[in-house]
């Protein structure tokens, strides 16, 4: 991880607890996700005890506690895709890279996650990958497109 | 501070500003049932098991008596059939992750809680707070916390913290009313002695 940028980061808000929720986006949006180191050194310079970082930490869906895959993949379980078939679709993906919501494989390719609402329901079952949306989405079709990815 | 004269189950009880309902119950001498409260601690209002039904200005409402300041003119009823029923809901569904719990079953007894009304989901803890709370507010070390959401909510000791402060502490151990502390404490020494990184303070 890139040390002096989080130290930077940090070292603005020194000895300010209140801005512990806006530090914690900040370095998550440099570095993808919050290391342990990170978070100890928010706990020392903003003086919020480090059960209160993880509290916060664990709470919110945005922080990552675990290192980003160089893939993300968001399923959508909303209604309408659920419906349509999500969860075959949730089952082929986790089948193929095996991981499950939430989780990131060891060789860090792929991240999983499940979200509620791609804004394209329409389309559903709706996955996406690094932002590209596939609808309509079948297990052969998907099995196909995560190849591609290295 | 000036004296407040409410009323509870018909009698009158005198309370300064600023007290809770159960403060003023407590020195009257009448008992509500209470899990997450602590007298050295902050009123929390976790557990809800202190839920009384209380009616001002006509209108009945049902508070937690841990939280609700006395004001004047409050009626106050401990016990009727809705405040029984409410506890020996919340009895149930806590007896759901910690059947074994003694404080718990004595309450049961009391209110006629079935412990397997509901499917057991043993977590054991039943989140009252009070070891976070006590390491935080009263010995000031926050080694031990809340961590992530929702159902999934546990406590979890901080190793980092943990190694240094638990080991001649342990003072949150008798507050807890069920064994999650100690199986989390447990858990927590086994992993800081396995990982070279730690060092527990007794060992030095
Ligand atoms: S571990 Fe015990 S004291 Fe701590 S929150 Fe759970 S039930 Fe309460
Ligand atoms: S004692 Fe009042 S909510 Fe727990």
């Amino acid at each position: 991880m890139d040390n002096d940028s989080i130290d930077q980061i940090i070292d603005k808000q020194r000895g300010k607890p209140g801005s512990l929720i806006q530090v914690l986006m900040e370095i998550q949006d440099k570095n993808q996700w919050l290391p342990r180191e990170a978070l100890e050194k928010v706990s020392e310079k903003l003086e919020v005890p480090l059960s209160r970082v993880l509290r916060i930490a664990t709470f919110y869906k945005t922080f990552k506690l675990i290192p980003e895959g160089r893939h993300k993949i968001h399923i959508c379980t909303g209604t309408a895709c659920h419906v349509r078939g999500a969860q075959r679709v949730l089952d082929t993906v986790q089948d193929l890279t095996g991981i499950k919501p939430g989780e990131t494989d060891p060789d860090l390719k792929f991240s999983l996650e499940t979200v509620n609402c791609l804004g394209c329901c329409t389309l559903g079952p709706v996955l996406e990958i690094d932002g590209k949306t596939f609808g309509k989405a079948a297990p052969a079709e998907i099995a196909d497109e995560l190849k591609k990815y290295e | 501070m000036s004296e407040i004269i409410i009323q509870i189950d018909g009698r009158d009880v005198a309370a300064r500003e600023g007290m809770t309902i159960l403060e003023a119950a407590q020195t009257a001498g009448i008992t509500i049932p209470t899990l997450c409260h602590h007298e050295k601690l902050e009123p929390y209002g976790a557990c809800r098991i202190c839920t009384v039904e209380i009616e001002n200005r006509g209108r009945t409402r049902l508070v937690a008596a841990c939280l609700y300041p006395v004001e004047k003119d409050l009626v106050v009823r401990t016990r009727s059939e809705k405040v029984d029923r409410i506890r020996k809901v919340i009895l149930e569904l806590l007896l759901a992750h910690a059947p074994e719990a003694t404080e718990l079953q004595v309450l049961a007894k009391e209110y006629g809680a079935d412990k397997d009304r509901f499917e057991k989901e043993s977590s054991f803890c039943i989140l009252c707070g009070l070891c976070v709370r006590y390491c935080a507010e009263v010995k000031k070390k926050h080694a031990v916390g809340f961590v992530d959401r929702g159902t999934g909510r546990e406590i979890s000791f901080i190793p980092e913290i943990a190694s240094r402060e638990c080991w001649n502490c342990k003072e949150c151990f008798p507050l807890c009313p069920t064994e999650a502390l100690q199986a989390a404490y447990v858990l927590t020494e086994a992993l800081i002695s396995s990982s070279p990184s730690f060092k527990l303070e007794a060992e030095e």
